[in-house]
């Protein structure tokens, strides 16, 4: 390329070769370098999930496959394998969790925003210590109240422990703090009561606020292995995520099948991040720990 | 009057707005926690009825236990090897990509997808990479030249390997909490540094950059210990712990301890071991770090 390029335009070819592009070429090709690792795995999976069982652990791997099975391998685990059920549990359990999540916080944080009551400090004071507190401490009592009340392997056990998220209500309160209060207090006067103001007022600009933490808690319970491994016992209450566990022992031997379970497990939140990237980024990081 | 019948019912409705949610964490949060610790003085086991308040038996038991120690050990040096490595691999590609003028957003989008992904499902992906027969990461290595490696049967080897699974699901989420730090730094700093003849770049960073991104590199920096520490779903899928314990880490061990052999006693006194490391995080965030620049 340079080489042509050089005679009739010696400017150009100068100027590429000046230090600072140079190296801002080079930067670029090693960040892309990077990514191909990143998304390799990907890559590999869903290519994976288009071959027969022999090809995919054949030593020199192509990316198209050499006989295709994709159809086989996706109607087998959507149709004859109870993927299907899977897929609609985890969406009963993220759905369930996100709406009891914001039924829950969004009126406490709006009374601790901008209501006076006693207790308001302690009360707070708890939600800051509780963010700190991960489920893996509690699972424990809660595990055993589940037993003692014969509720395990329902949704409700699936869902319970995050039905309410005390980071939730923290984050709703910082970002109500923000609304002026000269806006309220005209809302009063003009005769609204305090539910309409939270639904007219508050809801409408916390909008931002709400879908990001949505996408949060979200894809925190879609890809949550702990809890469903503990209450869990049957397959008709299995989530995607929990069934990736049958793997473990080599449930399936026909390899192709396996990433292509593997691929519609995982597929739904990396389709949705790429429908909704800055969103995405913006829950997940929201909370600094992931997953 | 009519301000303090306005007042009062205004309190009234703010009761009624904070009991959903004061219930709940009563019976979520603060009934287990104290629960927690009264089953760590306990020989409570699910499969009886029956248990003593044994003390503080549960904690002498787990600090001369030798399976204790190993699994401290364990989480330790997997946290050892990888908090270095999300925090420096993470700060060099944030700052490379920030420069990146056309390809920055996609360059983003594509060292995020692992942090959306299922790491569940993404595990078993990794064990067939790194697979030490026909895994892609081996024949490679192979055509180089490079012996291949036993990724998780090695007693010596498999804390690494986990290790690099962690680091390729973290690494997008890092650099992008570093990316928001480097854009909020003003622009007029590092002319002024300039200016002062500060014009390298590894001057511009360490006289302007590493100081103003402080809060993001300890919000960084406490937040993947506190992911380090909770290291389960890959162990719970790719080695169960193995070989010979060579991968037990702490979480993993509670969790065999409580819903495995259903030493519930036990377990209670390692989950609040789990929490004392937890808060200790918590803490050192608190103490160093300002909330706003996150929230």
């Amino acid at each position: 390329m340079a080489d042509t390029v050089a005679p009739t335009n010696p400017t150009t070819w100068v100027g590429r070769l000046r230090p600072k592009s140079l190296s801002r070429f080079v930067t670029t090709v090693l960040l892309f370098l990077g990514a191909w690792v990143m998304v390799f795995p990907f890559i590999w999976m869903i290519s994976s999930s288009l071959k027969p069982t022999d090809e995919v652990y054949d030593s020199d791997f192509s990316i198209i496959p050499k006989t295709f099975k994709g159809w086989e391998n996706y109607y087998g685990v959507l149709f004859d394998q109870p993927y299907l059920i899977f897929l609609m549990n985890s969406m009963i359990v993220c759905l369930g969790i996100l709406v009891i999540q914001l039924l829950t916080a969004i009126p406490a944080a709006y009374a601790l925003a901008k209501l006076k009551f006693r207790g308001s400090t302690i009360l707070f004071g708890t939600v800051i210590a509780a963010i700190t507190i991960p489920i893996n401490v509690t699972s424990i009592p809660l595990y055993i109240g589940l037993v003692r009340v014969g509720l395990l392997d329902t949704y409700f056990a699936m869902m319970f422990p995050f039905i309410v998220s005390v980071f939730a209500i923290f984050l709703f309160r910082q970002f109500f703090r923000g609304f002026p209060d000269s806006i309220i207090q005209a809302a009063r006067v003009d005769g609204f009561s305090e539910i309409e103001i939270i639904l007219r007022l508050i809801l409408p600009s916390a909008v931002p606020a709400i879908a990001a933490f949505s996408v949060f808690s979200f894809v925190a319970h879609w890809n949550d292995l702990y809890w469903p491994l503990i209450v869990v016992q049957s397959q008709d209450k299995m989530t995607a995520t929990l069934s990736m566990m049958q793997y473990q022992s080599a449930f399936d031997t026909d390899y192709g099948r396996t990433y292509a379970s593997a691929t519609v497990v995982t597929a739904p939140m990396v389709i949705a991040f790429l429908f909704a990237r800055r969103l995405f980024i913006r829950g997940i990081t929201m909370t600094g720990v992931k997953g | 009057m009519a301000v303090s019948r306005l007042q009062r019912a205004q309190t009234r409705l703010a009761y009624l707005l904070v009991l959903p949610a004061t219930v709940l964490i009563l019976v979520i949060y603060i009934i287990p926690i104290l629960l927690v610790f009264l089953a760590s003085l306990t020989d409570y086991t699910l499969v009886s009825d029956d248990y003593e308040f044994v003390g503080l038996e549960n904690y002498r038991t787990m600090f001369g236990d030798e399976v204790f120690a190993n699994a401290v050990r364990n989480t330790f040096f997997y946290a050892a090897l990888f908090l270095p490595c999300a925090f420096v691999i993470s700060l060099i590609l944030a700052i490379a990509i920030q420069e990146q003028k056309q390809f920055r957003s996609v360059l983003e989008v594509l060292y995020f997808l692992p942090v959306t992904s299922t790491l569940a499902a993404m595990a078993l992906v990794w064990a067939t990479l790194m697979d030490s027969g026909q895994g892609v990461i081996n024949t490679t290595l192979e055509t180089v030249g490079i012996p291949g490696v036993n990724w998780f049967g090695n007693e010596d080897v498999v804390l690494y390997s986990l290790a690099t699974i962690s680091l390729w699901s973290i690494i997008g989420f890092n650099m992008v909490l570093f990316l928001a730090g480097l854009t909020a730094i003003p622009q007029n700093l590092y002319e002024a540094a300039a200016m002062d003849g500060a014009d390298h770049p590894i001057d511009k960073f360490f006289r302007v950059t590493w100081p103003m991104l402080g809060p993001t590199a300890m919000f960084v920096a406490v937040t993947s210990s506190i992911t380090a520490f909770k290291l389960f779903d890959t162990v719970a899928i790719l080695t169960q712990g193995g070989p010979d314990r060579a991968s037990e880490v702490f979480l993993y061990l509670a969790f065999l301890e409580g819903f495995e052999y259903f030493n519930m006693g036990y377990s209670a006194a390692l989950s609040l071991f789990f929490l004392g490391i937890i808060f200790l995080f918590a803490l050192i965030q608190a103490l160093f770090t300002d909330r706003s620049v996150h929230y």
